[in-house]
C-alpha cells in the first residue's frame, strides 16, 4: 500500500470503527475484538510508513478545499511520524488495559466509552498527519469535543463540573487565541502550510511575532502552559484508561506537538532566534515546569499528582520548542515519546491499584508493594523515566533538552531542568519506596492481589518500553534529529 | 411546453406558492391533501430556485418582464447571484419545514384550522420569495406586507395566549416598519420618477436634492431594520419566536430576517449606494457599532433565559449582529462573510429550532428547567441539538466555522483588531448558553415531565437531521456556498463603483 493510502486509512479506520463498536455493544467480547483488531491494523499502517519517512519521503494528500488556496490536507513528516507511532502503539496497549480495568471496575456505558475513544484516537492521528495549521486546528477541536463524553463519563455532579472546566478552557483558548492566531497568520502570509524553515520570516517584525507566538502558545490550551492548565487536573475524574492514554498521551501531546509544529514549521527556528520572539514565553514554560512539580508534591491523590507532573513535563517540550535550537527541538521531539511511555505506565499502575486495592490516596498505599509487587516495580521504572535516570528512555530526551539550553545560551533553563528532576524524585520515588518498605496500614484488606491480567500485560509492555527506549533510541533519535534540523 | 415553463421560471417562483394559498382553503376538507400539496409546492419552488441559480451562474442575471410589460413601465423580476442565492435559502428551508410540519402543526392547531395555517404559511412563503426576486421597489413593499400580515397570523397560533400579545407587538412594530419603507420608497419615487431598481440606481447619482435622498435612506433603513431585528429595533423578536408554533418559528427564524437583510443590501448597495457613499458619512461605522451592540447584548441576554426558544431568539439577534458586521465592513470579503452567514445561520438556527420543537412536542414545555435529563430519553433529538449548537459556536467541520473564518478575516483585512476579538468572544458566549442547555438535558436528574417522554416522531426527526447534516456538509464542502457568496458580494460591490 502507498504511504498516502496508509496515512488516510489510519485516520479513517478508528473513526469508522466507532460504528461497529456501537452496534456490537450488546456483546462485549465482540466489541473489544473490534477495538483490538482496529488498533492492530492502525499500528501496522502507521509503522509501515516509517522506512519511507526515514528515507526522505513526505507523502501528502489534499482532502478537501476549504477556501480557495487553503485545503484540508495531510502531510507526513518526521515529527508527525513520532507522534503517530506513539499514539497508535499506546492505543493498542491501552485497549488491552481497558478491558481489564473497565470490567474489573464495573464501569457503566462501556460502549460509549470505546466508541468515543476510537474517535479521539482518529482525531489525534489527524493532528499528527496535519499538513497545515488549518487541518491541525480542525483535528484539535474534534479531539476536544470527542473527549468531553469521556471526561464526563460517570455523569456525576463532579464530572459535570470537570467537563465544564475542560471544555471551557480548551474551547475558550482555541477559539479565543489559536483561531485568531491562525487567521492572523493567514492574513499575513497567505498560506498555512508547514514548511521547512517556516513561513512567517519576513512577514512579521519582532513585537508582532512575539504576540503571535503567545497567541499560539496559550491558544494551544492542550499543552497546559500555566495559567491555562486547570483543565488537566479536572479531567482526572475520567476513568483511568482515559487519563492514561488521552491525558498523558494523545490529548496533551497533541498540544505540545502543535506548539512544536508552530515553532519549527510556521515560525522557523532561525526566525525565532533572530527576533527573540520566544524568549519571554520561555519564562512561562520554566515557571510551569517548577510550579507543576511543586504542586504535584502537595497532592495526596495519586492521579492528581500525576496530572500536575504531566503539566510540568509538558512544559519541557514547550520549552524545547521555544529554546529555538536544533538540539532542543530534537530533545523536545524525543520527549514526546519518552514522557508518553513513562507517564502511561504510571497511570496504568494508578488504575491497577484502584481496581485491585480500591486506593486512590498515596498515604493509604503504604506496604501495598508486597501484595502488588509487579505493579510497584513497574511504577518505579516509570518514575525513573520521568525523572530522567538511566536505564530508562527519559534520560536521552532530558540530555538533549539540557544540551539545547546550553546551545541557545539559556543557562537558567538548564538549572530549571535539573531542579525539576530533583522535585520529580521527591514526589515520585517515595511512593514505590513506601509501598515496599513501610509497614502496611492496619485497615488494609488482607486479600489484595494484582490487578486483572489484561492490566498487567499492558503495564508490562509500557514499562519494558521505557527500558527499551534507553537501549535502542536510534529510530526515535533519527526521526527527532530530522525535526531538529528543520527538515519539513 | 417545457420551454414555456423554463422561460417563466422567475414568475413561477412566486406564482405557484401564491396560487397554493387559496387552494389550501378550497381543499380544506382534506387536511392531508393540503399538506401534500404544500409540500410539493415547496419542493417545486426549491427546484425552480436551483434552476434559476444555475442559469444565473452560467449566463448572468435574468430579467423577466411581468405580463410582458417591459421595465420601467411594467414590473421587472430581476435575478442575479445575490437574490438567486437568497431564494435558494428560503425555498430550501421551506422544503424541509413542510415535512416537519406534518406532525408538529397538530400540536398547536386542531381540526379545521389546520388548512388555514398552511394557507398563511404559503402566503408568507410567497411574500418572502416575492421580495427576493422582484426588481421593483414598490413591489418589494407589496410583498413585504403580504409576508408580514401572514406572519402576524402565524405567530398568533401558538398554544399559549402570550402568542397573541407577541403577535400584536410584532404587528405594531412591523406596521411601523412597513410604513417607513413605503415612505422611503415614496421619496425615491418623488426624486426620480421611477420605481424600477435598476432605473433608480442609474438616476439617483444625478439627484441634487440630497436632503430628500438622506431622508429616504433613513426611513428605509429604519423600516427594514425593524423587520430584520437590527439592534435596538429587535424588541418584537424574542416573544414572536418564543410563542409561535414550532413550525412557524423554524420557518420565520430561518428565512424572514434573511430576506430582510437581503432587501437592506439591495437598497443600500445596489440602489442608493453610489449616490450616498461618495459623501463620507460613516454609514459603515454606524452599522458596525449597532452590530457589535447587538451581538454582545443578544449573546449576554441569551445566557440568562429560562425559556429555550427565547434563548435561541436572543441568539438570533446576536447572529444578525454578525451579518450586519460583515455588511458594515463594506468590503468584498465582509459582504461575502455576511452572505455566507445568511445561509449558514439559516441552517444552524433551523436545525436548533427544529430540535427544540421536537423537545417541546414531547415535553409540552419550553422551560430549560423542564428539560432536565431529557437528553437521555431523546438521544437523537439531543444529538441534533448538540450538533446545531456546535455549529452556532463555530466549531470546525460545521458551517458556523466557515462564517466565523470569513468574518474574522474580513475584520483583520480592514485592520479592525478589536472587532476580530469581539467576534470570537461572541462565539465563546455561545458556548456558555448552549452548554447550559446541554448540561441540564444530559446530566441533571430527569424532571417529572422528562421521565415519561420518548424519542420524537420520525417525521420530525428526519427533517431535523437533514438540516443537521447540511450543517456538516456545507461546513466541509464549502465550494458552492463560498463560490456563490463571493460572486454575489462582487455583484453588490460592483454597483458601488
Amino acid at each position: 500500500m502507498t504511504l498516502v493510502g496508509a496515512m488516510q486509512l489510519a485516520v479513517v479506520l478508528p473513526a469508522a470503527a466507532s460504528l461497529p463498536i456501537a452496534v456490537t455493544g450488546r456483546s462485549p467480547n465482540l466489541r473489544e475484538a473490534v477495538t483490538l483488531s482496529t488498533a492492530v491494523v492502525v499500528l501496522l499502517l502507521v509503522a509501515s510508513a516509517v522506512p519511507g519517512v526515514l528515507a526522505g519521503e513526505r507523502p501528502e494528500i489534499t482532502l478537501m478545499e476549504f477556501v480557495p488556496g487553503l485545503s484540508l490536507m495531510f502531510r507526513l513528516e518526521p515529527l508527525g511520524m513520532i507522534f503517530a507511532l506513539v499514539a497508535s502503539f499506546l492505543w493498542l496497549v491501552t485497549s488491552i488495559y481497558s478491558i481489564g480495568y473497565m470490567r474489573g471496575h464495573h464501569e457503566e456505558n462501556q460502549t460509549r466509552f470505546y466508541a468515543c475513544f476510537a474517535v479521539a484516537i482518529a482525531s489525534a492521528l489527524g493532528v499528527a498527519f496535519a499538513g497545515n495549521m488549518l487541518t491541525l486546528f480542525v483535528a484539535y477541536e474534534v479531539l476536544s469535543i470527542s473527549t468531553y463524553p469521556l471526561v464526563t463519563h460517570s455523569g456525576t455532579e463532579e464530572a459535570k463540573r470537570a467537563g465544564r472546566v475542560y471544555l471551557g478552557i480548551l474551547l475558550g483558548t482555541s477559539i479565543g487565541f489559536q483561531l485568531l492566531a491562525i487567521l492572523w497568520t493567514w492574513n499575513l502570509t497567505g498560506t498555512l502550510d508547514f514548511e521547512a524553515g517556516g513561513i512567517l520570516a519576513g512577514h512579521a517584525d519582532g513585537p508582532a511575532a512575539a504576540l503571535l507566538l503567545a497567541l499560539y502558545v496559550f491558544g494551544i490550551g492542550k499543552a497546559a502552559v500555566m495559567p491555562f492548565h486547570r483543565w488537566l487536573p479536572a479531567a482526572m475524574v475520567a476513568p483511568t484508561p482515559v487519563s492514561a492514554l488521552l491525558h498523558a498521551v494523545a490529548v496533551v501531546k497533541s498540544g505540545v506537538f502543535a506548539i512544536l509544529k508552530v515553532c519549527v514549521y510556521l515560525f522557523g527556528l532561525d526566525f525565532l532566534t533572530s527576533t527573540g520572539a520566544s524568549d519571554w514565553l520561555l519564562y512561562f514554560a520554566g515557571a510551569t515546569i517548577l510550579l507543576g512539580s511543586l504542586v504535584a508534591m502537595r497532592k495526596d491523590n495519586l492521579k492528581a499528582r500525576l496530572a500536575y507532573s504531566t503539566i510540568s513535563q509538558l512544559s519541557y517540550i514547550v520549552a524545547g520548542a521555544l529554546l529555538a535550537s536544533s538540539l532542543a527541538a530534537t530533545g523536545a521531539a524525543m520527549h514526546i515519546a519518552m514522557h508518553a511511555f513513562g507517564k502511561i505506565t504510571l497511570f496504568f499502575c494508578a488504575g491497577a491499584i484502584m481496581v485491585a486495592a480500591h486506593k486512590t490516596e498515596i498515604s493509604e498505599m503504604d506496604g501495598l508493594g508486597r501484595a502488588m509487587p509487579f505493579t510497584f516495580v513497574a511504577f518505579f521504572i516509570g518514575s525513573l523515566s520521568i525523572i530522567g535516570l538511566p536505564p530508562t528512555g527519559g534520560t536521552w530526551s532530558k540530555f538533549y533538552l539540557a544540551l539545547g539550553s546550553l546551545e541557545s545560551g539559556q543557562i537558567w533553563m538548564l538549572v530549571v531542568l535539573m531542579v525539576s528532576s530533583m522535585l520529580n524524585i521527591a514526589y515520585l520515588l517515595p511512593l514505590p519506596v513506601r509501598a515496599f518498605m513501610a509497614k502496611p496500614s492496619t485497615d488494609l484488606p488482607d486479600k489484595i492481589t494484582e490487578a486483572p491480567l489484561p492490566c498487567l500485560i499492558a503495564i508490562g509492555v509500557t514499562s519494558l518500553g521505557c527500558l527499551a527506549l534507553f537501549f535502542y533510541p536510534d529510530l526515535l533519535y533519527q526521526l527527532a534529529s530530522l525535526v531538529g534540523a528543520g527538515a519539513g | 411546453m417545457a420551454h414555456a415553463f423554463l422561460d417563466n421560471l422567475p414568475a413561477l417562483q412566486v406564482v405557484i406558492p401564491l396560487l397554493s394559498a387559496p387552494l389550501c382553503l378550497v381543499l380544506a376538507r382534506w387536511p392531508r391533501l393540503v399538506w401534500t400539496m404544500c409540500t410539493l409546492v415547496t419542493w417545486t419552488a426549491f427546484g425552480i430556485a436551483l434552476a434559476l441559480l444555475q442559469t444565473v451562474l452560467a449566463e448572468g442575471p435574468v430579467s423577466y418582464a411581468m405580463g410582458g410589460w417591459a421595465a420601467p413601465w411594467g414590473i421587472e423580476y430581476r435575478i442575479d447571484a445575490v437574490n438567486a442565492y437568497v431564494a435558494l435559502i428560503v425555498t430550501g428551508i421551506a422544503a424541509v419545514v413542510l415535512p416537519y410540519a406534518y406532525r408538529s402543526v397538530p400540536l398547536y392547531i386542531h381540526g379545521e384550522r389546520v388548512p388555514l395555517f398552511y394557507a398563511l404559511l404559503m402566503l408568507c412563503f410567497t411574500g418572502l420569495l416575492g421580495m427576493t426576486v422582484t426588481g421593483d421597489a414598490f413591489n418589494v413593499f407589496v410583498f413585504l406586507e403580504i409576508s408580514s400580515l401572514s406572519m402576524y397570523g402565524l405567530i398568533s397560533q401558538g398554544r399559549d395566549r402570550r402568542s397573541l400579545t407577541a403577535s400584536f407587538q410584532y404587528l405594531v412594530m412591523g406596521t411601523i416598519g412597513g410604513t417607513f419603507v413605503l415612505i422611503g420608497i415614496g421619496f425615491l419615487y418623488v426624486l426620480t420618477g421611477t420605481l424600477n431598481m435598476a432605473d433608480l440606481a442609474a438616476r439617483l447619482p444625478d439627484v441634487t436634492q440630497v436632503r430628500t435622498l438622506h431622508t429616504a435612506f433613513a426611513f428605509i433603513v429604519v423600516g427594514i431594520g425593524l423587520k430584520l431585528a437590527m439592534f435596538p429595533l429587535h424588541l418584537w423578536l424574542p416573544n414572536a419566536y418564543a410563542y409561535a408554533p414550532s413550525t412557524a418559528t423554524v420557518f420565520i427564524a430561518s428565512t424572514a430576517t434573511k430576506v430582510a437583510v437581503y432587501i437592506l443590501l439591495r437598497f443600500v448597495y445596489t440602489i442608493m449606494g453610489p449616490a450616498l457613499f461618495s459623501e463620507g458619512i460613516p454609514y459603515g461605522q454606524i452599522a458596525i457599532v449597532l452590530a457589535v451592540m447587538g451581538l454582545l447584548t443578544g449573546s449576554f441576554v441569551a445566557i440568562f433565559q429560562q425559556n429555550i426558544k427565547r434563548m435561541l431568539a436572543y441568539s438570533s439577534i446576536a447572529q444578525i449582529g454578525y451579518i450586519l458586521l460583515g455588511i458594515g465592513f463594506a468590503s468584498v470579503l465582509g459582504l461575502q462573510a455576511a452572505l455566507l452567514h445568511l445561509f449558514n445561520h439559516a441552517l444552524m438556527k433551523g436545525a436548533l429550532f427544529m430540535a427544540v420543537g421536537c423537545f417541546v412536542y414531547r415535553l409540552g414545555s419550553m422551560s430549560i428547567e423542564d428539560m432536565a435529563g431529557v437528553g437521555r430519553r431523546m438521544p437523537w433529538t439531543f444529538a441534533a441539538f448538540v450538533m446545531g449548537g456546535l455549529s452556532l459556536i463555530g466549531v470546525p467541520l460545521t458551517v458556523g466555522f466557515v462564517s466565523k473564518w470569513y468574518l474574522v478575516l474580513a475584520a483583520l483585512q480592514k485592520g479592525y483588531w478589536p472587532l476580530a476579538v469581539l467576534i470570537l468572544i461572541g462565539s465563546l458566549l455561545a458556548v456558555v448558553y448552549i452548554w447550559r442547555v446541554v448540561e441540564t438535558a444530559w446530566f441533571a436528574k430527569p424532571s417529572l415531565r422528562a421521565a415519561e417522554v420518548r424519542e420524537a416522531p420520525l417525521a420530525m426527526l428526519i427533517p431535523t437531521w437533514i438540516l443537521v447534516l447540511a450543517n456538516i456538509y456545507f461546513g466541509v464542502n464549502t465550494t458552492m456556498t463560498v463560490g456563490v457568496a463571493d460572486l454575489a458580494a462582487r455583484t453588490l460591490m460592483e454597483s458601488m463603483r
